[in-house]
């Protein structure tokens, strides 16, 4: 393998995308639970609505934080590293781009500095305005990015000029690609699931050292009820854009389920070693004809294979391959868990099963894992090209120097590391402590400025101390 | 009638630019002041005068990245390879400096200094990158047809090195300002001896800025009247309003230091910025990249610049409308016990 500053760049973006999108999933759902938070206190005055509002808010904070920084990296990254894409791509995804900054990063930013300082300086009811303002921002961002990720994939709409240059001439089909919709369902249920699982877990650890908290038992009872319903729901949602992938990009499909030779019947493995240098499967667990029957729903469907497609045009296979079954694995175990969820808590003392509890504290990571895992095979599942067929990435980088790409790799990789064990850390040490750690703090012995609006942090010692 | 796309969206792209560089210039400028707060309840208040806002102030950048690349790609495409190094650098200092915010709340003895120093670092690197980018981008980018065809260094001249170091202190001087206006008592008295001292740094560094300015390229030379002896007072007169603009700005700084003015001196700060940011302009435009790309050249198709209005033009009023509300929920000093919940 040669690190040019092709394969270099390509490391950096996919590093710097792929630690970003963590930061997005957590926040589009967790800004939807604290809107329903606020408004189920508003309405019901239910005082532990108010306490886990509190609560999330804080790790909210820092989980935005962090998204935001890394986010203003990729609006820079791709002039930075992919010139030749972004002078070829403009024409197209351009509006989409900068409405997302004007339609959605704008209202995110300005109100949420209102949702975590301006407790005491507006009203409830504008107070939950804002709160709401900052989930809808949330989702619009959603939707521009996923609008020009879909025209990546499924370029529409478009003709090219004599001088090579695009022009669209449909924005209707540039901008609603016929893939967008149900690609933007799958991001946003596949936020809601990763944010309820996070919230799940964080409640079922603290009702593993104290089963009687009754906060972190309605919180649990809330994640339940999130990922019990979007975790079937998610399975329908993403097998119908699976089915969208084998009508507008097939090269991926063969790679996600590692068909080599076009036939009837295919069948499905359950795990395999697929080969590029030798175009086949060096091993195969399998199961006949049932590939046939997921992809396209007939048991004797005719699929085309990887051969059907020139050596140069085909995707890398092993990533695609074991991504997808990755993200599909977790995925099959969400759905379990959420069974076994409303199960128990129909039958009620969620509290005290401890192998429930302990099974959603191992689940809290897996929309994490299962959201980057998903980017995986939908982005490396694009390739040789960045835009489907109009552009491949070997053409699409700036002209950069490796030694410049090799620096900036490596820092970002530093930078990455230290901000996210920190973040991570301060995360995980709020869930630990649990609702209720800042709440009983409601009069500390000294008073804050404003930055410390947020309920009440215990006093951190004096710096340096 | 048609609309000169091209022109509305170099003015508008202009604006977010301008409004990025007076907006988070100081609460970068508050990070680079940082060390030299008397207590860490002090840094907690000065922290505390920008937190509500940092946030929305930087989305201007991403608006000048996003927008560049939707309104004028082929600008984009030629200046962020141009301009690598000092883009990644500020973007990494940008990321140290944006997590510190959250990060020093929850830091404990051992962390919270790191954090604080972290924001220091962070917003004096973030600033300093920022100046070897206008520094870089004035003195001109070298292309080939539309694309970058310079060396990877190309930015890093005494003149950008000069162009950063009066960017930082610019950036200062904006953030004592805004202390001055937004704390009292004693932060309040320490914001204005800060803000004499950047006063006077950012004064001599203007005027040494101006003057390297003319030997960056025969260009803004040729547009300031500059022969290499002396100025040919006719073209001189034309833009003297920018200088001038710049000198009163610099005073009313220095007479609302003197009369313990509350806001006169942030007013004369942002004064001097938009003088400074017009009186570099002058030299480049119509050009994007300077001196090889002018912004019709840049432009994106214009079917795309004509839906960028659209949503712009519906979208742009309601974004200085509901910042503008933010701000005002939070006018006034900050004192110690504010928005404590």
């Amino acid at each position: 393998m040669h690190f040019d500053a092709l394969l270099l760049s390509r490391l950096q973006f996919a590093f710097t995308i792929a630690f970003h999108i963590i930061f997005p999933s957590f926040s589009i759902g967790l800004a939807g639970f604290l809107t329903v938070l606020e408004g189920l206190w508003l309405a019901t005055r239910n005082e532990a609505f108010k306490v886990l509002y509190l609560f999330w808010i804080k790790i909210f904070a820092i989980s935005f934080g962090m998204g935001v920084v890394t986010g203003v990296v990729l609006s820079y990254e791709i002039g930075t590293n992919w010139s030749v894409f972004a002078a070829a791509a403009a024409p197209a995804i351009g509006p989409s781009m900068a409405f997302e900054v004007l339609a959605a990063f704008f209202m995110e930013a300005s109100f949420l500095g209102v949702m975590l300082f301006g407790w005491r300086r507006v009203g409830p009811g504008l107070h939950f305005a804002a709160t709401a303002l900052v989930a809808i921002g949330t989702l619009i961002s959603a939707f521009w990015i996923i609008a020009a990720n879909s025209w990546m994939q499924h370029p529409t709409g478009y003709v090219r000029l004599a001088n090579g240059v695009l022009r669209v001439t449909d924005w209707g089909q540039a901008i609603f690609s016929p893939t967008f919709p149900l690609r933007l369902g799958h991001m946003v249920l596949a936020a809601f699931l990763t944010t309820a699982l996070a919230v799940g877990a964080a409640s079922a650890w603290r009702l593993l050292k104290d089963p009687e908290e009754s906060e972190s038992c309605l919180a649990l009872k809330m994640a339940i009820g999130m990922f019990a319903i979007v975790a079937p729901l998610q399975l329908l949602v993403g097998d119908m854009a699976g089915k969208e992938v084998l009508r507008v990009q097939p090269a991926k499909l063969a790679a996600i389920e590692a068909f080599w030779d076009t036939q009837r019947g295919q069948a499905f493995h359950i795990a395999a070693w697929p080969d590029r240098a030798v175009a086949a499967n060096r091993w195969e667990i399998s199961i006949p004809k049932l590939g046939s029957l997921i992809t396209a729903g007939s048991l004797d469907a005719q699929i085309e294979g990887l051969k059907g497609f020139a050596p140069q045009d085909r995707p890398p296979v092993a990533v695609v391959f074991w991504a997808f079954r990755v993200m599909v694995g977790l995925g099959l175990a969400m759905i379990g868990l959420g069974a076994w969820g409303a199960l128990r808590a129909w039958r009620g003392d969620l509290g005290h099963d401890r192998l429930f509890l302990r099974a959603c504290v191992a689940m809290g990571p897996a929309g994490f894992v299962s959201v980057i895992a998903g980017w995986t095979v939908a982005e490396v599942g694009r390739q040789p090209y960045v835009i489907y067929g109009v552009l491949r990435t070997a053409d699409a980088v700036s002209p950069v120097t490796r030694g410049e790409v090799s620096v900036s790799l490596v820092a970002f990789m530093s930078i990455y590391a230290l901000i996210f064990g920190f973040g991570a850390l301060y995360i995980l040490r709020l869930m630990a402590g649990g609702p209720l750690a800042g709440a009983q703090d409601e009069a500390p012995a000294m008073l804050r400025p404003p930055g410390y609006a947020l309920a009440a942090a215990p006093h951190e010692p004096e710096e340096g101390a | 009638m048609s609309l000169d796309l091209p022109l509305i969206w170099a003015g508008l792209i202009a604006i977010a630019v301008l409004l990025y560089v007076m907006l988070d210039g100081f609460d970068l400028g508050i990070g680079i002041l940082f060390p030299f707060a008397g207590s860490s309840a002090e840094r907690d208040t000065m922290m505390a005068s920008v937190a509500p806002v940092w946030d929305g102030n930087e989305t201007w950048l991403v608006l000048g990245g996003g927008g560049l690349f939707a309104a004028f790609p082929f600008a984009y495409a030629a200046l962020m390879p141009a301009l690598y190094i000092p883009i990644i650098l500020m973007l990494l200092a940008l990321i140290l400096r944006g997590v510190a915010f959250e990060f020093r709340l929850h830091g404990r003895a051992r962390s919270k200094p790191l954090w604080t120093a972290a924001f220091t670092a962070g917003s004096l690197t973030a600033t300093f990158a920022q100046g070897l980018v206008l520094g870089g981008f004035i003195q001109g980018v070298t292309l080939r047809g539309l694309s970058f065809a310079g060396g990877r260094f190309d930015w890093l001249t005494p003149y950008s090195l000069l162009v950063a170091v009066g960017l930082v202190a610019g950036y200062a001087l904006t953030g004592a300002c805004w202390l001055v206006w937004r704390t009292e008592d004693a932060l309040q008295g320490r914001a204005r001896r800060w803000a004499w001292i950047a006063l006077a740094c950012v004064a001599g560094l203007l005027a040494a800025v101006s003057l390297a300015t003319l030997y960056v390229h025969a260009q803004v030379a040729e547009r300031w009247g500059w022969n290499g002896r002396g100025f040919d007072l006719a073209k001189l007169a034309r833009l003297s309003p920018i200088p001038l603009l710049g000198g009163a700005g610099l005073a009313a700084v220095a007479f609302g230091l003197r009369a313990r003015s509350q806001g006169w001196p942030f007013a004369g700060a942002i004064a001097v910025f938009l003088s400074g940011y017009l009186g570099l302009a002058a030299g480049f435009v119509p050009d994007v990249v300077p001196y090889g790309m002018t912004f019709r050249q840049a432009a994106n198709a214009d079917n795309a610049l004509a839906l960028l209005l659209v949503g712009g033009g519906v979208l742009l009023p309601a974004i200085v409308g509901y910042s503008l509300w933010v701000y005002w929920i939070f006018r006034g000093k900050v004192s110690a016990d504010a928005g404590y919940h």
